[in-house]
């Protein structure tokens, strides 16, 4: 059960967001802004380094939300999600986004955890100023994001069914305040 | 040295939230509606809970920083010290201490808050938007102390650069300045 009075019928911050509508708008302009750009780091990885750290917190609303986002920008691969998640080191995705997945669990543990080691390993490989920059602030925001969904305990849905249909609101529209004020998708055959 | 290239005149958060403006406009915006915006709790109050979390993310950038804008704003250095070292014996209301205890909880880990911390709020006062607000802050102050630690910036040490920051934060919030800042480029000329 949720720690403050909100809306039942919401899932996971959503239903933060419906309770404090003032600070949902630039949280998901925050959103907007670090995972709906293919600017250096395309959407998909974006929300691979989202959907890592939120594993890594044991966020599991976060996690399952942005891994079944991710899946939708990787045709479906939901295998490669799952492994991204969980053991990065061998999933079948390039050395530099291994490297800026690294950086990303240095950063889940705390900043002053990313070492001169790491960010030459990522230089090394490709990685530019701006890649890193949104690595790090992607995973900080997620260090964010994670907190305010299970430090306020919102409700978790189990049902992992539930989580595409989600993920297809915000992969055709992008984060915003439409993903409480707009009717929550239910299953065709429900 | 910080690992991307940012102003020299702009140490700590600063200078990457002029790195990118586009991510750093809902993160400033975010921060003033929660720390500036109409609340139950005084501007002082806001930023303990500020100084507490960046302090047990051992940022010393965000706590000086905050510590300076707490005392600015409380008029005295007392309240601050005591509520990093002890917690307990501060001179701070109960209803503050155990939303400090809370802060410290989601400093940790989201699912760190205890069912019975919030409880223990409730029965001081609390209302469900002073825990909601307590859970937020804390929450984007482990996104800042991992911004500003995870890339490496420059953490000043003469106090007087966070007395003018302190003072910065009290007359104008959270707003990027509307000028800008490349007046401070002079004042560290001289």
């Amino acid at each position: 059960m949720p720690h403050i009075n909100v809306d039942e019928n919401l899932p996971g911050i959503r239903a933060l967001m419906a309770f404090s509508p003032e600070t949902a708008t630039p949280m998901g302009e925050l959103a907007n802004a670090l995972l709906r750009t293919n600017e250096v780091l395309s959407m998909a990885e974006r929300e691979l380094i989202a959907a890592h750290v939120s594993y890594l917190n044991d966020c599991f609303y976060c996690q399952q939300s942005h891994g079944a986002i991710a899946v939708c920008y990787l045709d479906g691969n939901n295998d490669l999600v799952e492994q991204v998640k969980r053991d990065y080191v061998n999933a079948d995705i390039p050395d530099k986004l291994k490297a800026l997945l690294a950086i990303a669990g240095s950063v889940q543990k705390g900043g002053k955890y990313v070492t001169p080691e790491q960010i030459e390993v990522a230089r090394k490989l490709g990685a530019t100023d701006k890649e890193i920059h949104d690595t790090v602030l992607i995973a900080a925001a997620f260090c964010m994001f994670n907190r305010y969904v299970d430090g306020l305990a919102a409700n978790t849905p189990t049902d992992l069914a539930s989580y595409p249909l989600r993920a297809k609101q915000i992969a055709e529209k992008g984060y915003g305040n439409h993903i409480f004020s707009s009717k929550q998708p239910v299953p065709e055959n429900a | 040295m910080a690992y991307i290239p940012l102003e020299a005149h702009l140490p700590g958060i600063t200078g990457l939230l002029e790195y990118r403006k586009d991510s750093a406009a809902p993160i400033r915006e975010l921060t003033q509606i929660l720390l500036r915006g109409p609340s139950t709790l005084t501007e002082g109050e806001r930023e303990l809970i500020a100084t507490v979390v960046s302090n047990k993310n051992e940022c010393r950038f965000c706590t000086a920083a905050h510590t300076a804008a707490a005392n600015i704003l409380l008029g005295e250095q007392e309240t601050s010290a005591k509520v990093k070292e002890d917690l307990l014996n501060a001179p701070v209301s109960e209803k503050m201490k155990v939303l400090l205890t809370i802060a410290s909880q989601v400093q940790v880990s989201g699912k760190n808050v205890t069912v019975a911390a919030i409880r223990k709020a409730k029965d001081e006062g609390a209302t469900d938007i002073e825990i909601h607000d307590t859970v937020l802050i804390a929450a984007l102050f482990c996104l800042y102390n991992r911004y500003v630690d995870g890339l490496a910036t420059v953490t000043p040490t003469d106090a007087s650069f966070y007395n003018s920051l302190g003072e910065r934060l009290k007359q104008h919030g959270y707003n990027r300045l509307p000028q800008g800042y490349d007046h401070l480029k002079k004042q560290s000329a001289e």
